[in-house]
């Protein structure tokens, strides 16, 4: 087929009636730095089309701390603060005091979240801050290419285990959820995953759910999303998802933790 | 005259915060300088609405600054040495991104868990930038308990003059002394939008993000290059200090903070016995007063810097004079308080006796 009749053909297709999938108005529209497959864009995706459909884009606020997803505010068009490692749920912390009307997030990885940031997270659950945080759990550190997380798990090999963890000596993997989900500050735990379809429809319903309890003034919100990192887990896409069904959920079970009781 | 009170230094710091109509104050318990969060959480959620929030470390109240103070919210902190030396990545984050906010060091002997008692030792850590990277505060030194009041309300104009962090450095003895102090008038809390706040992204603009992180090298070059200009614009624009007697000096005492007034009781003796002694005190340490040093240096026979640490203002007087006059130092460490006989003792052995 000659180019000219293609672009014709394309013409022809993309009309505002064929439409069945756009990407949302509040996503920028540039290339992302992620690698191919990773959950991070899904997320992205998912949490920035909630935030459309309620309209909150100039109501709210992200925090995005160091990890592979410091760059949020690359894509997120919504106005964004960049945290010091770990220090996400701080900073949320003085923003949501200062605008409690406001939405405010905090897009966290595990190494953030439960490593460096486990107090400022642990005390921010613990007042209850009314604020949302999104904990994206790939059992790896990413950014710094493939060193143990706290949620690595036993046996698993990375950089800095690389004859698999070994829990005697470094620890056992961490589910941040469970611990903090008895706390009275804590609204609502959940724990879901990016790896296939139905996994991203459920998580997109918990982004928007979370947000929700955040308008209500019930408390802390935290959405673990379990996830892959196929470079640093050396896999393609699809083996990384598999990876994520068959070996993390089974630990990182997904599903709610702690549903606040909300009056009908 | 405004309202005049007999109150402790950190009591005066914590009434000014509440009147200069700041929005918020995060911070955590350290001795000397705990009075201050008393203070606030007892008077200052009722009068004004202000926030108080004891946080669950140093680390934490800093980057509860960071996002508040990324809102353009009037926000502050103090503590006192070790928990200063917590916050001083959080302060590298806060002077990259360029976010305005105070925060008082009232300095105790270190290093280490060190001592309670008052000291200077902070001096490089407070104005050579502290965490890292090349940055600076903006260093206000009060010398009692009337500045410790004043520079509330100065220092959060400077902070948001530059959107630079803005740090009072006092010492313990400043903190816990009681003085008169004359009160500012109360001022409201005003809620001003500023265009480089997060507040949520405008409805016809652009997003704004407040980040200190720049892959590409030459834009980060880029974001030095401006911080430079703005602490040069500081040294332009921002030294402060007060003199005495430097009309007929031969020799000159300089001391900051609660020293200054050690030292100028010892210039008062001195000139009791014949020696012509003036007397300088920086008050703001960065930037420094350098170019009072410069006139002064030609005409006298030297410059004695007196500290609560071992010699650490001493290096910019002798940047400032550069070789144009002997400067020594004398001071104490680890808490312990200098005399103003025991300066004079100093400086009569080191210039008058000639050793």
């Amino acid at each position: 087929m000659a180019e000219e009749n293609v672009d014709v053909l394309v013409e022809n297709i993309v009309t505002p009636e064929n439409l069945v999938y756009r990407k949302p108005t509040t996503l920028l529209d540039v290339d992302m730095h992620y690698c191919p497959g990773c959950g991070h864009s899904t997320v992205h995706k998912i949490f920035m089309e909630v935030v459309e459909e309620m309209g909150i884009q100039n109501d709210i606020i992200g925090v995005a701390p160091v990890g592979c997803a410091v760059f949020a505010y690359n894509y997120m068009d919504v106005d964004m603060q960049q945290a010091a490692h770990g220090r996400a749920c701080a900073v949320a912390t003085g923003i949501k005091r200062m605008l409690p009307d406001k939405y405010v997030f905090t897009y966290q990885g595990d190494g953030d979240l439960a490593a460096i940031g486990g107090n400022e997270t642990l005390h921010a659950a613990n007042r209850g801050e009314n604020f949302l945080v999104i904990f994206i759990n790939n059992a790896v550190y990413g950014m710094t290419s493939g060193q143990m997380a706290p949620t690595t798990l036993e046996g698993m090999v990375t950089t800095t285990s690389p004859y698999g963890r070994d829990p005697k000596v470094m620890g056992y993997p961490l589910k941040f959820g469970e611990l903090i989900a008895p706390l009275p500050g804590v609204a609502y735990v959940t724990r879901q995953a990016v790896n296939n379809v139905q996994n991203v429809r459920r998580t997109k319903k918990a982004l928007q759910r979370a947000l929700e309890y955040q308008k209500m003034g019930l408390g802390f919100c935290l959405v673990e999303i379990v996830s892959n990192c196929p470079s640093n887990w050396k896999m393609t896409p699809l083996e990384s998802n598999k990876y994520v069904q068959e070996v993390l959920i089974p630990y990182y079970p997904l599903g709610d933790i702690k549903v606040p009781e909300v009056k009908k | 005259m405004g309202e005049v009170k007999l109150m402790k230094g950190n009591e005066a710091l914590a009434e000014a915060a509440i009147r200069a109509g700041v929005d918020a104050y995060f911070g955590y318990p350290i001795t000397p300088q705990s009075e201050v969060i008393e203070y606030l959480s007892r008077e200052a959620t009722k009068r004004t609405g202000m926030l108080v929030l004891q946080a669950e470390s140093e680390v934490a109240a800093i980057n509860m600054i960071y996002g508040a103070a990324g809102c353009g919210k009037k926000a502050m902190t103090t503590s006192s040495s070790p928990g200063i030396s917590l916050m001083q990545e959080g302060l590298s984050y806060i002077a990259s991104a360029e976010l305005p906010c105070l925060l008082a060091n009232i300095n105790r002997g270190g290093p280490g868990l060190g001592t309670i008692q008052p000291a200077q030792g902070d001096y490089f850590q407070a104005t050579k930038g502290g965490g890292h990277g090349d940055y600076r505060l903006l260093v206000l030194a009060p010398y009692n308990v009337q500045e410790m009041a004043d520079f509330v309300k100065l220092g959060f104009e400077l902070a948001f003059k530059y959107r630079n962090p803005v740090m009072i450095l006092a010492d313990g003895a400043l903190g816990q002394m009681m003085e008169k102090v004359e009160l500012p008038p109360q001022e409201p809390r005003v809620n001003v939008e500023y265009p480089w706040a997060t507040t949520g992204k405008p409805k016809n603009g652009e997003r704004r993000v407040i980040t200190s992180l720049h892959i590409q090298p030459e834009k980060m070059e880029e974001i030095n290059i401006r911080l430079q200009q703005k602490y040069q614009k500081m040294k332009e624009e921002e030294v402060r200090y007060q003199t005495k007697n430097l009309e007929d000096a031969e020799y000159i005492f300089t001391a900051f903070g609660l020293v200054s007034r050690i030292a100028m009781k010892a210039m008062d003796l001195g000139r009791q016995k014949g020696y012509k002694i003036g007397w300088i005190r920086p008050i703001t340490l960065f930037p420094f007063p350098e170019k009072i040093f410069q006139e002064v240096a030609p005409r006298v026979k030297g410059i004695l810097d007196i500290e609560m640490n071992s010699g650490q203002m001493v290096e910019d007087v002798k940047l400032s004079v550069c070789g144009k006059t002997r400067v020594e130092y004398y001071g104490r460490m680890g808490g312990v308080v200098p005399t103003p006989e025991e300066i004079l003792e100093n400086f009569e052995r080191m210039f008058i006796k000639g050793e």
